[in-house]
């Protein structure tokens, strides 16, 4: 390190001695100390943003392993990898319907997800406004939001094979009324926050109603309603793995079932990290999807 | 008739305005009497929470009177009305709504019905540049000073050719050089358009500065108006030189003597 740092004291001793006529001409400008590049810089806040998290990935490792050891019933992270791996190779198999590969199972999981809780996007944020802007409208709601919405998800499969006579929709509607009222509650809120400066605004400009919708409500609630949305998403993906688990058919949660039936748990193990993966990627799609539509 | 028509252009009657909250009923404006003239600027100066912004919402129509009747070009107000424009205190603006789409929203909503899309952004453009930011036209609220967010606000409600414009402490939250500035700008602009202003304030060298008539509103609760100055200097003013003006000073006074000794507020 010394040999960079040139002081000033130090070019103006090199400066007087005689023999340096020629060096002075290159005499570079004095430099107090040696700055990191901004290379270096980057770098190392790279490290620091990445090593947190890789330390917490080895920790899970780390634990898993040891229970593992403990527990022989349970495999380690290695065999588990190893099974994905084979696993993976083909995920896009098809030998019968009880009998497809990961890839399809996922796929059939995500469809439900979307149907499920497209659907309840497609009823709940409309009435979030509704709740939201009418005092009367809200206070209707309240009791029946507040009953519902502690309901187990499950709880309503019966309700929904009963009613459509078959598992798919069933699935489908649980989905659909768990997903449901976190858009209902995030959009009534946002509507019922609106600032009352903006709403003066409104009055004397006389705006109409749909004006108020599109030009006020709308813009300001979005941050809400994303915050609901995501909340759907999540809750949805995790309500899809047990209700297929009963449902049965093609899916995540049902090919759990299916391979703790097999007793393969390197399988299950794989599915976990497969269901939180998913859910991760839905998390960041939605949130990245959100701050597209912010204003701020 | 048509003389009475000018000279109470604005005219409140008997106004008595009583709050019934949860904690009881407030009695904020009692007895309130007055009249404006077509193009008057009229100042409203009170010690806070006299009831002062309670009458410019009385007359945007964003309240209505608990007894009493509020009249403006000979017809009743009954709710709020795009021929009273109102520059709020905090701007008001639409954060997710550039300047001029701001400005926009509420030509399109008083000219759409008779005007192209065309007209309808050459008012907008005219509003934006009258007030010195056609720089800053497509720039969104919170990309701006706070100054050129209350220029927006004042754009805005002129853009929709009001006949009365009432402005609820428009620089109250500005530093005062951007006061001061926005002040000398807006004579200007009341001078160009003519259009009758009432300004709610509590700044006594703006209210002497811009006003033809000065309001000034006793203590709450059951406020009411406690004496109505006449501002007879000549027009245009010029800040510098009236510093010096006797009869502004006089006035100045007049208005301090108001606040300070006759209605002194209780220790607060």
């Amino acid at each position: 390190m010394s040999s960079v740092s040139i002081t000033k004291e130090d070019i103006k001793t090199i400066m007087k001695s005689e023999q340096t006529i020629v060096t002075a001409v290159a005499a570079p400008k004095p430099v107090a100390a040696p700055r990191p590049s901004a290379l270096a810089l980057k770098s190392r806040a790279f490290f620091q943003w990445l090593l947190p998290p890789l330390f917490g990935l080895l920790l899970l490792g780390a634990i898993w392993t040891l229970i593992a050891h403990q527990s022989p019933n349970l495999p380690g992270p290695m065999p588990t990898w190893h099974s994905a791996v084979e696993l993976f190779k083909d995920p896009f198999y098809r030998n019968s319907l009880n009998d497809q590969g990961i890839g399809w199972n996922i796929v059939a999981s995500l469809e439900r997800v979307a149907l499920g809780f497209g659907l309840a996007a497609l009823v709940g944020i409309p009435m979030g406004f509704i709740i939201g802007r009418f005092q009367f409208m809200s206070r209707m709601a309240a009791p029946i939001i507040g009953l519902l919405r502690p309901v187990s998800p499950l709880a309503w499969l019966p309700i929904g094979l009963l009613v459509f006579k078959a598992a798919n929709p069933a699935a489908i509607w649980v989905i659909f009324i768990s997903a449901i009222w976190p858009m209902i509650i995030n959009t009534a809120v946002g509507v019922s926050k609106v600032p009352q400066d903006y709403m003066n605004v409104a009055k004397v400009l006389n705006l109409s109603e749909w004006k108020i919708v599109t030009k006020i409500l709308f813009p300001f609630v979005l941050p809400y309603m994303m915050t609901g949305v995501r909340l759907s998403i999540g809750v949805a993906w995790l309500v899809i793995v047990a209700a297929e688990m009963l449902t049965g058919g093609v899916g995540i949660g049902f090919w759990v079932w299916d391979e703790w039936n097999n007793l393969n748990v390197e399988h299950i193990i794989i599915a976990i990290f497969v269901v939180g993966i998913v859910g991760l990627l839905l998390e960041l799609a939605l949130t990245s999807l959100a701050k597209r539509f912010s204003y701020e | 008739m048509e003389k009475i028509a000018q000279e109470k252009y604005v005219q409140l009657e008997n106004v008595n305005m009583t709050f019934y909250t949860k904690k009881g009923t407030f009695e904020a404006l009692k007895n309130i009497n007055f009249s404006i003239r077509e193009g008057e600027f009229i100042s409203i100066i009170g010690h806070s929470g006299c009831g002062k912004s309670t009458v410019l919402n009385l007359i945007a129509g964003l309240l209505h009177p608990t007894e009493g009747n509020l009249f403006c070009a000979g017809r009743e107000i009954s709710g709020p009305g795009p021929e009273r424009a109102v520059v709020f205190q905090n701007h008001s603006l639409l954060p997710w709504l550039t300047c001029s789409e701001n400005v926009y929203l509420a030509v399109e909503r008083v000219f759409g019905a008779d005007e192209g899309k065309a007209n309808l952004q050459q008012r907008t453009k005219a509003a934006i540049d009258l007030v010195g930011l056609a720089h800053a036209a497509d720039k969104r609220p919170n990309e701006i000073s706070g100054g050129m967010k209350q220029r927006v606000g004042i754009a805005r409600a002129l853009a929709m050719e009001p006949k009365v414009l009432l402005l609820d402490e428009p620089f109250g939250a500005l530093d005062a050089l951007t006061r001061a500035h926005l002040q000398d700008e807006l004579m200007g602009i009341m001078a160009k358009s003519g259009c009758t202003a009432v300004m709610v304030t509590h700044d006594v060298d703006e209210a002497v500065l811009l006003s033809d008539r000065i309001v000034m509103m006793t203590n709450g609760p059951a406020a009411t108006i406690g004496d109505i100055l006449d501002v007879d200097l000549a027009r245009p003013r010029k800040r510098l030189e009236l510093a010096e003006d006797r009869h502004y000073n006089h006035l100045r006074s007049e208005v301090l003597k108001f606040l300070y000794e006759r209605h002194a507020r209780k220790a607060a």
